[in-house]
């Protein structure tokens, strides 16, 4: 059973359609980067997903319809929407005690043995504590949650270097196993790129690009071009072409890696780079239907 | 089962093993949501404890002159010494209960609105708590928790004040047969838990619905919210009819109703529990449309918070 599937997803606010036709599916164990620019429907699709907003079309999570059964769907489901959600006058012994109270799949003992990693005391409340720490109290809240499904929407947002490495740190090494589904969107790529299994690109409420890590690594292939084998490079017909220092990088789909390593040198793109080339051949696909 | 040594990723069955059905039951969840309302909120206690402390701070200085005014009062007939003796623990009643009617007021406003002015409501979304606990854990505060604190708060603060009184009366000499004999202090109580259930629950429960309906629809001024179209159907109508029935209406609700009349007009004199009539006022057209108006408010309240999101 697909934990997420959807197809056909659409949502609109007014005039604007913030989902138009999505269809995807997202099998257990499988950790999930959704990348988008802003406004391209990430938060609108995770919010259909966690049952926060009404949609047309079908979705199933965890066999659920999450807008009609969302009560049910928390019990398996957990999310972190950003940093700021924790309420302010909170105090922490009161948020385990409360998560504690409603959550049937909560391990206290765990929440708090998490806590004794970080600095914060159980008296504080949340106002009192750094951006930081109010996101590693959120973290071990959900972490010691036996959940099936963690939707995380920008969780480091705002957090510098050392949080955010921390966060993805522990979450892999103390959270996921491959039962649990993660889905996370993020701004920052770089960082989050060793920790998916699978990559989507969202734009204008469609996914534009859905491919899992081994099969990135496999298909794609960025190459600093020679200066003397550009025109040959090109011939190949690259995604994308950008120059950094004076040299220019291509990038190929499906294009044989011995073929590639006579014209430069060859590596796997970043994920950066690779959306970067997947919306500027979006971009042109468009222009080309205006025309 | 060896899940441990098993490096080959779980079948969708192991993982359902993993995950053992643990239940926590709805009243478990209320309980809870209720004592959150209790954390947040905090003024529901302070507010009524501190005005009764503040009272028995004044009270504590006046009764520097009490074994005066008590011989004078010896000098009264038994009405009056009634009245004279009964006045300042009906005055209390009175000033807690106001206070904690504001309380409520000012709770209902913020109730659904607080969560999403301060994006906490994602955090509350997150966990299974439905929306239908989390507006009736909300609108439990006004029509059970503060009622109750009310009751409890105030026969505290009265019984307070009748050991002072005995004490400062022992103190000088004087006996305290006329201060317990007239002081009617558990009809008293009794009469207050009945205005509690009867006005401050049931009574005014449509408009703690129309309160909190305002809060979870507002995106900003709740208060004007709540009020302005209740003036602007007034005015309309003032208008077009040349009739003012809505305000009528509203002020028959505020001032209490059927009850009310008689709380106001006896001011909980000589033998209250006769001026009582719990059987007419449990049947009276008045109290079950407004419940059944406050019941729809909720309801719409709660469909509300499905689609509502931070503001």
């Amino acid at each position: 059973m697909a934990c997420i599937e959807a197809r056909g997803l659409r949502k609109a606010f007014g005039t604007t359609i913030a989902l138009d036709g999505i269809n995807l599916r997202v099998e257990e164990g499988r950790i999930l980067g959704l990348i988008g620019p802003n406004g391209a429907g990430k938060t609108t699709a995770l919010n259909a997903i966690l049952g926060l907003t009404p949609y047309q079309g079908e979705l199933e999570v965890l066999g659920r319809d999450p807008w009609t059964e969302r009560e049910e769907l928390m019990r398996d489901v957990c999310f972190i929407a950003d940093v700021a959600v924790l309420p302010r006058w909170i105090r922490v012994s009161q948020a385990l005690d409360y998560v504690a109270g409603v959550h049937p799949r909560f391990d206290r003992a765990k929440a708090e043995g998490f806590l004794t990693k970080t600095t914060i005391s159980r008296a504080s409340r949340v106002r009192e504590l750094s951006k930081g720490t109010v996101t590693q109290l959120h973290l071990a809240l959900v972490m010691a949650i036996d959940a099936k499904l963690l939707v995380l929407d920008e969780p480091t947002l705002g957090l510098d270097i050392l949080y955010r490495k921390q966060f993805y740190d522990s979450l892999l090494n103390d959270y996921f196993d491959r039962s649990r589904t993660i889905v996370v969107t993020t701004h920052q790529v770089e960082e989050v790129q060793h920790v998916l299994t699978d990559v989507m690109f969202i734009n204008h409420g469609r996914i534009v690009f859905d491919c899992s890590m081994e099969e990135l690594e496999s298909r794609y292939l960025e190459v600093t071009a020679h200066p003397e084998r550009i025109a040959a490079a090109r011939a190949l017909k690259p995604m994308h072409e950008r120059q950094v220092f004076g040299r220019n990088i291509l990038l190929f789909d499906a294009v044989d890696r011995q073929q590639l390593a006579a014209l430069g040198d060859v590596r796997t793109p970043s994920i950066a780079d690779l959306f970067v080339a997947v919306m500027g051949v979006q971009a042109g696909q468009a222009q080309g239907a205006a025309r | 089962m060896n899940t441990q040594s098993n490096a080959i990723p779980e079948s969708p069955l192991e993982s359902q093993v993993i995950a053992p059905p643990a239940v926590i039951s709805a009243t478990r969840r209320m309980y809870w949501s209720v004592r959150r309302e209790l954390w947040e909120s905090r003024s529901i206690y302070i507010a009524p404890l501190a005005v009764a402390a503040l009272f028995l701070f004044g009270f504590l200085i006046r009764t520097i002159h009490l074994p005066d005014k008590m011989r004078a009062a010896l000098a009264l007939n038994p009405v009056q010494q009634h009245e004279f003796i009964e006045q300042p623990y009906n005055f209390a009643a009175l000033l807690i209960m106001g206070t904690t009617f504001i309380v409520a007021v000012f709770y209902c406003l913020d109730a659904l609105h607080g969560e999403r002015r301060d994006r906490s409501i994602l955090f509350w979304k997150s966990l299974p708590v439905s929306d239908r606990t989390v507006v009736l854990s909300k609108a439990s505060i006004p029509l059970l928790v503060l009622p109750l604190l009310t009751f409890a708060v105030t026969v505290a603060t009265q019984l307070i004040m009748l050991l002072l009184s005995t004490a400062v009366l022992l103190g000088s000499g004087l006996s305290v047969a006329t201060l317990w004999t007239q002081l009617p202090l558990f009809p008293m109580s009794l009469m207050l838990l009945y205005h509690l259930v009867a006005i401050h629950a049931l009574w005014y429960a449509p408009i703690y619905g129309w309160l909190m309906l305002v809060s979870g629809w507002a995106r900003r001024a709740a208060f004007l919210w709540a009020a302005l179209p209740l003036l602007t159907i007034g005015v309309v109508e003032k208008i077009a009819f040349n009739t003012s029935h809505f305000g009528a209406m509203l002020e028959y609700r505020l001032s209490g109703g059927p009850e009310g009349a008689a709380f106001t007009a006896g001011s909980m004199s000589m033998d209250p529990l006769t001026q009582l009539n719990p059987g007419h006022f449990l049947i009276s057209p008045g109290m079950w449309i407004g419940l059944a108006v406050a019941a729809a408010f909720l309801a719409a309240a709660v469909r509300l918070r499905r689609y509502q999101g931070p503001i």
